[in-house]
């Protein structure tokens, strides 16, 4: 392999859980420093199983991940759940200084940085509140301020924006584009949307199931930053057909 | 649905605050009045069924027996339930600890559960010297249980990403069980409480039934026995009426307890506009 080490490496990854099922079959996969990738695919083809083994959520059942880029040792990861997964009984700021308070930063120590990152996903005005006042966005912008008070090189985002509305898609792709190319992160973006994986990403891997398996590895050149131009350009277009097609192969061709 | 019906089911729910006490009021006194009529045109004498004016005058001329009894009674009660949370949460902690101890010891918090008080109570008040620990012990039977099960089954509803997320920053199982698994099980435990208030009288008054005019207990149920035997029948309702205001304000008190601790955030308290 040429260029930069890589940040992270699976080799021959396995991974068969106790009920017998297996998630993820030989997969190979090396992510660079500051590439956003998404791992695409049909439901069930062991996207989430291969995040959360990235987090080190469990572990391979055979072959190894390797971290060349930070001398062995998994970097420090921002992670992001489908579902918002704030603690209702705490205040955002609460939420948000979380990953913080269980390192041991003190209340005060804190303070700034939470209030930074709740700045930085548009949400300055709202530490005081409780996740049930706020929208389905509103609970994903602070899950994802979570994700980055601790400014990790690493975010692992699980299809984060599955469920909102497609209003609410654009803007949040688009504000985390802001935050990845305003940072030194690197992206591992779980979705099983053919249209925000090219919209966001500059590599898309392409999986399948039964077993899990990388079927396709696409890059997509096309410039940053990237705008709701970009959305209706001829370039956007002929990626999205590429990729679908890729992912209908590895549907097995099926409708 | 038409807009008249709405406009009429808004007014129902805008008015839902004042008939929540009217109504059960306005039962209440109906009742007292055709208890006082019945018993006054039938001349239906005291010892068979005193008329509610009789028994508001018994309670206010017996207050001075009648009081220390509901101290002991209620300190009882209090006693027991704060033992009861102590048992009920420990043991619920000692289980998040363990499955290996849940396993273990859960069907024997059962057997407990199932087993009626009153058919111990005579073995306990026979193997424990001192007849307050005797009746604490009854009382504490009773009330632990709703505690422990509400308890455990909250420990055990932490979000389960949420404790993943824990685990990736690295938490300690205390840093769990602080700040994740006791913050999820609150509205459970709270829930048991206020069961368990309500049982902790019922342990107390049950256990000093069991004690009995042998004991030298002096709480309400002896003062029940007593009038009882005496034919009291006014000092029985008095005694009786007291037991139930009782045990509705430590119900009311745990609901308010509950209201307040979870008011900012648990579907159960939040007020929903709509
Ligand atoms: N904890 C688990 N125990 C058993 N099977 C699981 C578990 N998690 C995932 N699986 C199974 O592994 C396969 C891949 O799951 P997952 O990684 O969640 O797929 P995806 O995120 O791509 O939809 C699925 O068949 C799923 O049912
Ligand atoms: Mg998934």
């Amino acid at each position: 392999m040429h260029g930069p080490a890589p940040l992270v490496a699976f080799g021959g990854v396995d991974k068969v859980f106790a009920n017998g099922t297996t998630a993820l079959k030989g997969l190979d996969l090396a992510i660079e420093p500051g590439q956003f990738v998404s791992l695409l695919g049909p439901s069930g083809c062991g996207k989430s199983t291969a995040l959360r083994l990235l987090a080190g959520l469990g572990r391979p059942t055979s072959g190894r991940i390797d971290w060349p880029g930070t001398s062995g040792r998994p970097p420090e990861i921002g992670f992001v759940f489908q579902e918002p997964t704030l603690m209702p009984w705490a205040t955002v700021f609460d939420n948000v200084r979380l990953p913080l308070k269980l390192k041991g930063v003190s209340k005060g120590q804190a303070r700034g940085v939470v209030e930074a990152a709740l700045a930085r996903v548009g949400l300055a005005g709202f530490a005081g509140v409780y996740p049930r006042e706020l929208s389905g966005g509103m609970k994903m912008r602070v899950s994802i301020a979570r994700a980055l008070v601790t400014s990790p090189s690493l975010m692992l985002l699980d299809e984060p924006f599955a469920a909102l509305d497609e209003i609410t898609r654009f803007r949040l792709n688009n504000d985390l584009l802001t935050v990845w190319q305003d940072n030194p992160l690197t992206v591992v973006f779980v979705t099983h949307s053919v249209y925000e994986s090219v919209y966001l990403s500059n590599r898309i891997v392409v999986m399948a199931a039964r077993p899990g398996r990388v079927v396709a590895d696409i890059a997509i050149d096309a410039p940053y930053p990237r705008t709701e131009a970009f959305r209706t350009s001829d370039l956007y277009n002929s990626h999205c057909r590429a990729v679908s097609a890729a992912l209908h192969q590895a549907m097995g061709g099926a409708a | 649905m038409t807009t008249r019906d709405l406009d009429d089911i808004s007014a129902l729910d805008r008015a839902l605050p004042v008939l929540r006490i009217i109504l059960p009021l306005a039962i209440f006194v109906l009742v007292i009045c055709g208890w006082e009529y019945v018993v006054r045109a039938n001349g239906i004498p005291p010892y068979i069924l005193p008329a509610p004016s009789v028994i508001a005058q018994t309670l206010v001329s017996d207050w001075p027996s009648l009081w220390p009894s509901l101290v002991v009674t209620l300190r009882l009660t209090f006693l027991a339930l704060a033992a009861a949370v102590v048992g009920g949460v420990g043991l619920a902690l000692l289980f998040a600890q363990s499955r290996l101890i849940e396993l273990s010891l859960f069907p024997y918090a059962v057997m407990l559960q199932v087993t009626p008080v009153i058919s111990i109570a005579p073995l306990i008040i026979i193997y424990v010297d001192n007849t307050t620990a005797a009746l604490l012990i009854c009382a504490w039977i009773v009330a632990f249980f709703p505690i422990l099960a509400n308890t455990t089954l909250g420990l055990n509803s932490a979000d389960h990403n949420l404790v993943n997320l824990f685990q990736l920053y690295g938490a300690s199982r205390w840093q769990i069980l602080w700040n994740l698994r006791l913050p999820a099980a609150m509205p459970y435990f709270l829930g048991g409480l206020r069961i368990a208030g309500g049982l902790s009288l019922i342990g107390a008054v049950v256990a000093e039934f069991a004690a009995g005019a042998g004991g030298t207990a002096t709480g309400l149920a002896f003062r029940i026995l007593e009038a009882g035997y005496r034919l009291q029948i006014p000092r029985l309702f008095a005694a009786l009426i007291l037991i139930s205001v009782a045990g509705i304000l430590i119900f009311l008190l745990f609901s308010a307890i509950s209201h307040l601790a979870l008011r900012h955030w648990h579907e159960s308290a939040v007020k929903r506009e709509q």
